[in-house]
């Protein structure tokens, strides 16, 4: 059954410095959908992505979340989604526990050492969760940043980049991830210059160019 | 999925900021060190003179607090920034506001108080007499949380900028002169043989003053400077 879009871009333009990157961009996303945002290096992804979260003001036109502009919801829109950027967001100095510990409290709840543990665990990370970020690899610390998506009940995922530095196994798990995230009725958009397939889901498509 | 309140969200920040100084401790150190080198080459600068030293002690001490406390002012949002973290606390479903007062708060128990707390060792140099010592460590105790809530806003706004650091001091000196001036007065007073309490009743003012709107506009300027 199709359900009502809970996201709406409509019109949207955005500039960066004095360019414009794309204009009159709309699209909607409704529940279990899946959007791959796709286009050349400098055609505004991140940017676009950055608008949806309410980083950057757009030019012209609107995102609309549930109905309502997204500047309009306060704060609670950003209880409702999740974004990943092309930054990590951990600290060296931190284990990979405390640093999960940390993103669920700035994310407004808090995570016992059970349930951190267990997602970590699910992202490949066995015996690495008391150890200091600093000492992991890239993937490894990819993976810790990527554990915040389990952990969180966002509906929205906004995903930058999300497959940067993992390994097979570690994209096989995102698909997974996304699958399951799609079926209990959440949202995906994301850019990502390799292949990525979630199995029994159309993946759409949006082309900046 | 227990969710947090407002003050958890407070204590978490100021937790986590704490931690990570307690992990890159040399940061702390540093700030510390410079305040003690910086008040004790004056004794051995001007020389000797017991009634020169005790006129220009709390002077110095508070020029002092207040250059060591812009030695730390960039650092407080530039390694969340070059990180990403930044991004997330943008995004945390409650108040900015909040997220930077606890960043605020753990700034000033890393520079303001241990500053405070050593402040009475330092004056022993210049001879300073107990009453005034004690009169030192109040006005710091008061005084040094505006210079880390105005550097707060200072730090914000000058996020990613080249030479950032230096910008950020020639922004919040001139800001911190009241603070300079009521603070060093507290104990001039004291010397006179007056009562201290109205400096130390303007000092409390500006923090107050400070606390009701600097975590608001810092915010602000740090939503300006991830656009």
């Amino acid at each position: 059954m199709q359900q009502a879009p809970l996201l709406e871009v409509k019109d949207l333009a955005c500039e960066r410095g004095d360019h414009r990157l794309f204009s009159g961009l709309s699209f909607t996303l409704a529940p279990g959908e899946l959007m791959q945002v796709q286009g050349a290096n400098g055609s505004g992804k991140t940017t676009l992505l950055r608008t949806l979260c309410g980083f950057v003001q757009p030019v012209q036109g609107s995102v609309h979340w549930s109905g309502q502009d997204i500047g309009e919801w306060d704060d609670d829109f950003h209880a409702e989604m999740c974004y990943l950027g092309h930054l990590n967001a951990i600290k060296d100095e931190l284990s990979a526990l405390e640093n999960l510990q940390m993103s669920a409290g700035l994310a407004g709840y808090t995570l016992s050492d059970q349930q951190a543990v267990s997602a970590l665990r699910r992202m490949g990370l066995q015996r690495r969760e008391h150890l200091p970020v600093r000492v992991l690899s890239q993937g490894q610390r990819r993976r810790v940043a990527l554990s915040r998506l389990l952990v969180g009940d966002a509906h929205l995922w906004i995903l930058d980049e999300p497959l940067t530095a993992l390994d097979v196994g570690a994209v096989g798990l995102m698909q997974e991830l996304i699958g399951e995230h799609l079926s209990k009725g959440g949202m995906t958009i994301f850019t990502t210059h390799q292949p990525l397939q979630v199995a029994g889901v159309q993946t759409r498509q949006l082309m900046l160019s | 999925m227990n969710r947090l309140s407002l003050f958890g969200l407070l204590g978490l920040v100021v937790r986590r900021d704490l931690l990570l100084a307690m992990r890159r401790r040399a940061d702390v150190l540093t700030t510390l060190i410079f305040f003690v080198m910086v008040v004790s080459l004056f004794p051995l600068g001007v020389g000797p003179e017991p009634e020169m030293l005790r006129k220009m002690a709390s002077g110095v001490v508070w020029v002092a607090a207040l250059l060591a406390s812009m030695l730390s002012l960039p650092r407080m949002f530039s390694a969340d920034h070059a990180d990403g973290t930044l991004e997330q606390m943008m995004l945390a479903p409650q108040s900015l506001s909040v997220l930077v007062l606890g960043k605020i708060l753990a700034h000033w128990m890393l520079s303001g108080l241990p500053l405070a707390l050593i402040a009475p060792v330092l004056g022993l140099q210049f001879d300073m007499s107990a009453q005034a010592l004690w009169i030192l460590v109040l006005a710091l105790l008061l005084g040094t949380p505006v210079l880390s809530m105005i550097g707060a806003v200072g730090a914000a706004l000058t996020l990613g900028l080249r030479g950032g650091g230096v910008l950020v001091s020639l922004l919040v000196l001139p800001l911190c002169i009241p603070v300079l001036i009521f603070g060093a007065g507290a104990v001039e007073a004291v010397n006179g043989g007056m009562s201290a309490v109205s400096n130390l009743a303007l000092l409390g003012a500006f923090t107050l003053f400070a606390l009701v709107f600097t975590p608001f506009v810092a915010a602000q300027a740090l939503r300006i400077s991830m656009e």
